[in-house]
């Protein structure tokens, strides 16, 4: 029997395993940083890889359109079904429209459309650079004079930066035209009604924080998913790890994000 | 296919490293490595598993930096280079990786024209085109052009990522356990591919390997890296006369003897 042990070994451990969680913590957001940095440095120095930035556009597009079309469609019409009673209680169903437009287009448009293509877009990035790190194909560009990090993870957060805000801006009119449906088959608004007072309530600085957000958001998905696959090493399993980081991270720092513009934009109101 | 004569040049060395060290942690990988490559040379770096083989040649090709030690490639210690200048030094270099390290997404034209579009930007369409399929040619697979890697068999890999660093007309060559994992009538192929290039391209090469196969057909020096450091360094059959027992075992149970 191993005698050596003291009694509180136990608490020690858990000590230690703290410390070093808090250390690998603080490692994480170096290295983090140091990427984010990089990616500065290096994605607006030439040479540009525009034809592959455009392809990387298009690949986000294309990935999250079916999926975000769905989705935002459904958040339309089942955001206007739930409100609905609310405000019936009130007999102010004719706000339906104005509520709609505010919460689609300040909140839900560019969350939904991030979440999504959190899941879509950044485990997809994880993954494909994650096994291009395991399968050495990242160090074969390298050795042959090409910069990878260029290549690949810059073309792709700029891809993701350009990209989710127009995915958001067509989420927000595709969950308004749920909404126009809901309530044009209950309360039998016309098109041009439904817009007038969609867009009454809704200011510059509501269009200009939600772009902003959506940027901001673009840039986390893209930034979190290269980052988790270009540095993932553990063969199979890291590329599995990295698309589940990828997802997972960017999600939560996505509603961290929501959070503190959210926060912000309500000192400028 | 017996080894043609290699034009070899005793007094231009494009290699030459002087104690090299290289630890990972605790553990020293390289404990102080000397080592000449001379232009048109072909040597064999043999060695067990884990000792060190490719950790040398990727400190060579500038992917890992050394803990002690100077590295001269081509005139130019890579331990000490700017990042422009190490780019522009790994175009002189080819790395044939041990699994190809083909890029998946792209067909088999795509992967070769990747490293040319980027490093020959003044070169025409119709050069890169040309460029593309002559040196396919040459590893004898212009038919598989239009192909993605995947339907490409393990010998066909192998040749075509040589082929993708030969298009860029390197000086010298590093294999990176060019037979591992293929047939023995495969492995003859790019045993024979390996000689043509140094004759073809005039190139020297670093062929990291534990086939001594491959060894025998393609080194014209062989070095036996154990416990860290060279302990052989020679002809084929002057590494392997010997009864020293970390050595002797790699002959042993090789069906060649």
């Amino acid at each position: 029997m191993d005698t050596t042990e003291s009694p509180s070994t136990p608490v020690k451990k858990t000590r230690s395993n703290f410390v070093q969680r808090l250390a690998n913590f603080f490692v994480s957001m170096t290295r983090i940083n140091a990427f984010i940095l990089r990616f500065f440095r290096e994605a607006f120095m030439p040479p540009f890889e525009f034809k592959e930035v455009i392809r990387q556009c298009f690949e986000v597009g294309v990935r999250s359109f079916t999926l975000i079309s769905l989705t935002g469609f459904i958040v339309g019409v089942i955001f206007t079904k739930q409100s609905r009673p609310s405000l019936a209680s009130f007999g102010a169903t004719s706000w339906l429209p104005s509520l709609v437009s505010i919460a689609i287009l300040r909140a839900l448009a560019p969350l939904v459309t991030a979440l999504i293509a959190s899941g879509k877009v950044g485990s997809s990035i994880g993954a494909e650079l994650g096994s291009m790190r395991v399968t050495e194909q990242i160090d074969a560009m390298e050795v042959s004079g090409t910069k990878p990090f260029k290549y690949l993870v810059c073309t792709r957060v700029l891809a993701t930066t350009l990209t989710i805000p127009i995915l958001a801006t067509y989420t927000a009119f595709i969950a308004l035209l749920g909404g126009f449906l809901n309530v044009s088959v209950n309360e039998g608004t016309s098109y041009t009604s439904f817009m007038e007072e969609v867009f009454q309530p809704i200011t510059f600085l509501d269009i200009v924080a939600s772009l902003i957000k959506s940027i901001v958001f673009g840039f986390t998905i893209g930034i979190v998913g290269c980052y988790q696959g270009y540095y993932s090493n553990k063969g199979t399993e890291g590329v599995g790890k990295a698309a589940n980081g990828a997802v997972v991270t960017a999600m939560f720092l996505v509603f961290i994000e929501e959070m503190l513009i959210v926060q912000i934009m309500g000192w400028f109101r | 296919m017996e080894k043609a004569k290699a034009h070899i040049d005793y007094k231009n060395e494009v290699i030459r490293i002087r104690g090299l060290e290289k630890a990972f942690g605790d553990f020293k990988v390289l404990r102080g490595i000397d080592l000449d490559l001379y232009q048109g040379e072909n040597l064999v770096v043999l060695g067990r598993s884990g000792s060190g083989k490719s950790v040398l040649i990727k400190i060579i090709s500038g992917m890992l930096r050394p803990d002690k030690g100077t590295v001269t490639v081509l005139g130019k210690d890579v331990t000490k280079i700017s990042d422009s200048e190490l780019q522009e030094l790994r175009i002189r270099i080819g790395f044939s990786f041990q699994n190809s390290a083909l890029y998946d997404s792209m067909t088999v034209r795509k992967n070769l024209e990747f490293p040319l579009v980027r490093n020959a930007k003044h070169m025409t369409r119709k050069e890169i085109n040309l460029a593309t399929e002559s040196v396919l040619d040459a590893v004898g697979l212009l038919h598989t052009i239009n192909q993605m890697p995947v339907e490409l068999s393990g010998g066909q890999r192998k040749r075509v990522g040589i082929a993708r660093t030969l298009i860029l007309k390197p000086e010298i060559m590093l294999y990176d356990e060019p037979t591992a994992g293929l047939d023995p009538i495969t492995c003859i192929e790019i045993n024979d591919l390996i000689n043509e290039v140094q004759q073809r391209y005039n190139t020297s090469s670093i062929i990291i390997t534990h086939d001594l196969t491959c060894a025998k057909s393609t080194g014209d020096r062989v070095a036996m890296l154990l416990d860290g450091k060279f302990q052989r360094v020679g002809s084929f059959d002057d590494v392997f006369k010997t009864q020293d027992e970390r050595v002797k075992p790699f002959f042993d149970y090789n069906f060649i003897q």
